[in-house]
């Protein structure tokens, strides 16, 4: 069996926020009608997760649901479970309109926390990231910088970002460059 | 700076989470017409000052495509809407016609209802 690693491998950096790979973390894709009842229940199953509401993530014990379109949520899951996840899903959407796709080693997953945290992301992302417009459980995908990236909000003020694993670097390089300890805006 | 909000995930989106789609409503002629409709349906664009619509994509989010009904010469944005109609809905006629009274852009203006 091999050893999966993340693309950047632990790294970490500290300056306004600390920047930290967060680790494998297993991802699934599901596209559906997300109003159906069976879809519904196959993402409670899987993740613990209610369905979320618009631009919403719904956080679980072990599991969560992000809202990434109208049609596509984004489950998390711990990596060790996403391939068995994957498939149970795929089995509890039989006869659905529907598609589960277990993309864990597509992705990167960082993690920004500190007093920082909104700062670093609002210098790189065309986001309103203020406390009034983004509250904790607020889920956001657009881009940063030059590439595409997921994040979101946790209760403890701390934000998730999610990209493509083939810009892992390049997301952390441009976190830890935004997070540099002389570079404090003081916006919020 | 171009500002739309997506009507699929209600985002305010600017310019560079977007990815621009050309024009709105061309209807497609493919087998069976002729070269010059063909041609035209290739070629043939608006290139209005004034009025406008487009299509965009919200290529940076949710990767929905959608419409945007604008002023090419303000930068007035009038509305957004859907991308599954074949013209504009009256909604979004109205508020031109409120903001542009004698507006036209193709088949389409301010006396079409």
């Amino acid at each position: 069996m091999s050893n999966p690693v993340t693309a950047t491998n632990g790294a970490a950096f500290t300056g306004i926020a600390t920047v930290k790979d967060a680790g494998l973390q297993g991802m699934i894709t599901l596209r559906g009608d997300l109003a159906s009842k069976t879809l519904q229940a196959a993402v409670k199953a899987a993740t613990g997760a209610e369905v979320p509401g618009q631009r919403k993530v719904s956080l679980a014990e072990g599991g969560a649901a992000a809202w990434m379109s109208p049609d596509e949520l984004l489950l998390l899951v711990p990596y060790e479970e996403a391939v068995a996840k994957t498939a149970e899903l795929a089995e509890a959407l039989k006869g659905e309109h529907a598609l589960a796709a277990n993309v864990s080693d597509a992705r990167s997953f960082f993690s920004i926390t500190g007093e920082g945290a909104r700062e670093v992301l609002a210098k790189i992302a065309p986001v309103d990231l203020s406390p009034e417009s983004f509250a904790p459980g607020d889920f956001r995908r657009s881009r940063t910088a030059q590439v595409a990236a997921a994040f979101w909000l946790q209760e403890d003020g701390s934000f998730r970002v999610v990209c493509f694993r083939s810009v892992g670097v390049y997301m952390f390089n441009l976190l830890s460059n935004a997070a540099h300890p002389q570079s404090a805006v003081g916006a919020y | 700076m171009l500002i739309l909000e997506c009507p699929y995930c209600g985002v305010k989106a600017e310019e560079t989470e977007l990815g621009a789609g050309g024009e709105a409503h061309l209807k497609r002629y493919g087998p069976g017409s002729d070269d010059d409709q063909f041609h035209d349906y290739l070629f043939m664009r608006e290139n209005p000052k004034g009025v406008h619509f487009e299509r965009w994509r919200h290529a940076n989010g949710c990767g929905k495509w959608f419409h945007a009904a604008r002023c090419t010469m303000t930068m007035e944005v009038f509305g957004t809407y859907a991308a599954q109609t074949t013209e504009p809905p009256q909604e979004i006629k109205d508020k031109i016609t409120a903001k542009r009274p004698g507006w036209s852009w193709r088949e389409f203006s301010d006396a079409a209802e």
